[in-house]
């Protein structure tokens, strides 16, 4: 549980909330926890919460590793369920 | 080298494999632990065991938020489900775990307790919304990254005068829990566990940055990397702890500049101190009392704090006799040492905290590592 995934910010709305894609899955999350976050960025989340930004590059790599592994889908699983 | 090689960075795999093999000298033994149940499922999961120089171990250390729960805590919240028929909200990780006589959460909701699995503190917060008539309570666990966002609960219920929400806080923190395992008097009746270095929380410092592991390392002379999750960067972090061991340093390196800082997340940590402060001691399952290791509530929050608002009777904890995890979260023993390892206890009927998870240690070597140990082989035939 104690996993973060990096998502891309697609829509930021009222109250610190934020709409991000996970490969396929959208999820509205909270940014409450970073500051100066714009539509585009990655964030790292982790139980609903944006826990800082991070680069395109660790996304990318973190993403790829994910999926490899096939945690990423377990995640989504999760995510979505 | 199987999985390390199907793995798109094995030219660097092998580069840093080689480099830990050379560097590693032969004539000493290396045991790191690492904290993070993340870190157990990674060397599992790509076997970097089987990367590593006979004389480098890992030691799987205590770093899974739901192993490490005591059971009177998994009992108060069962009986707060059944006895005051709040609506539970927990993470899914909670839901098995067994507690006094394998009652577990799970168990609770079938026999008709409302508990509900929440992705979010927010989820939790909504349900307390909708259901105005009925008390919300939302069993908080995890480490420093799980916090803050109880931290943002807390805050939003205030600011929206939820009368009918609140917290049953077991928030940990990882940098007492690894100086207690260095230095506890109950080490010497389980067996003192060798550990040359600690392979740091990644996620956890990205919140509350490097700078607190900096304490013990100084004041108990071991080396800490603060180590990513993927298998790189675990192998990477190995070999700046085979350098710092054998240049007899003991520093706090971050290998994971990536993602974390020295000073973390300052906003989080703002929040965190805002809302929560220190328990004089706490329960840890398999570290036992830990003094200064976990959060409570504060009181300008009392209304929202779950142990403030309901009577919870349950006291004494009572683990099963012969699982072993009080050791196996110290890294004194293996799951393999367990009797009830892989016949009474699986991850289908877990007995022990370590089956539940798949962060757990004995949930880690079900997986992967009883292939490994027994037959070879059977480790291609499982992918
Ligand atoms: S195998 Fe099961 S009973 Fe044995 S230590 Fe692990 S969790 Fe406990």
């Amino acid at each position: 549980m104690c996993l973060a995934i990096p998502a891309r910010v697609v829509e930021l709305l009222d109250n610190d909330v934020a709409v991000v894609a996970f490969d396929t899955v959208r999820k509205r999350i909270s940014l409450a926890l970073v500051e100066d976050v714009a539509i585009g960025d990655f964030v790292l989340v982790h139980v609903g919460y944006a826990l800082h930004k991070v680069s395109v590059e660790e996304a990318e790599r973190t993403l790829g590793m994910m999926a490899e592994a096939g945690v990423l889908r377990e995640e989504l699983e999760e995510i979505s369920a | 080298m199987k999985y390390v090689d199907e793995y798109r960075d094995r030219d660097l795999a092998r580069t840093v494999a080689a480099a830990i093999a050379a560097e590693a000298d032969p004539d000493r033994s290396y045991h790191f632990m690492e904290f993070c149940g993340g870190h157990t499922h990674a060397i599992f999961r790509y076997g970097v065991q089987d990367l590593m120089p006979e004389n480098v171990h890992f030691v799987h250390g205590p770093g899974c938020p739901v192993c490490v729960l005591p059971v009177a805590r998994l009992d108060d919240a069962v009986e707060l489900a059944e006895r005051y028929g709040v609506i539970l909200c927990t993470y899914g990780d909670m839901m098995r775990v067994p507690g006094t006589k394998q009652r577990s959460l799970i168990r609770a909701k079938a026999d008709g307790a409302d508990v509900r699995m929440v992705y979010s503190t927010a989820d939790a917060l909504r349900i307390a919304r909708e259901n105005p008539d009925r008390q919300v309570v939302f069993f908080a666990i995890g480490f420093e990254t799980t916090t803050p966002p109880t931290a943002v609960a807390l805050k939003t219920a205030e600011a929206e005068k939820l009368g009918n929400f609140s917290v049953f806080c077991n928030h940990v923190l990882t940098p007492s829990a690894i100086s207690h395992i260095l230095e506890s008097p109950e080490v010497r009746d389980l067996g003192i566990v060798k550990i040359d270095g600690f392979l740091g929380p990644s996620h956890v410092s990205s919140v509350i940055g490097s700078q607190p592991y900096e304490f013990f390392a100084e004041e108990f002379q071991k080396p800490v990397v603060i180590a990513g999750f993927e298998p790189l960067d675990v192998m990477q972090s190995v070999l700046m702890l085979i350098r710092q061991v054998n240049d007899g340093r003991c520093e706090v390196e971050n290998e994971y500049t990536r993602v974390v800082t020295e000073e973390g997340n300052v906003k989080a940590q703002t929040l965190v101190s805002e809302v929560f402060e220190l328990r004089k001691s706490f329960d840890w399952r398999g570290l036992g009392t830990v003094p200064y290791s976990a959060l409570r509530i504060r009181d300008r929050f009392a209304k929202f704090d779950a142990e403030k608002q309901f009577e919870l009777s349950v006291k004494a904890s009572r683990e099963v006799k012969s699982c072993e995890c009080p050791s196996i979260l110290r890294g004194v023993k293996k799951p393999t040492d367990c009797k009830l390892f892989g016949t009474v206890c699986t991850p289908q009927s877990p007995v022990g905290s370590c089956m539940v998870s798949s962060e757990g240690a004995c949930a880690a070597y079900w997986t992967y590592g009883r292939f490994r140990d027994q037959q070879p082989s059977k480790l291609e035939a499982a992918e």
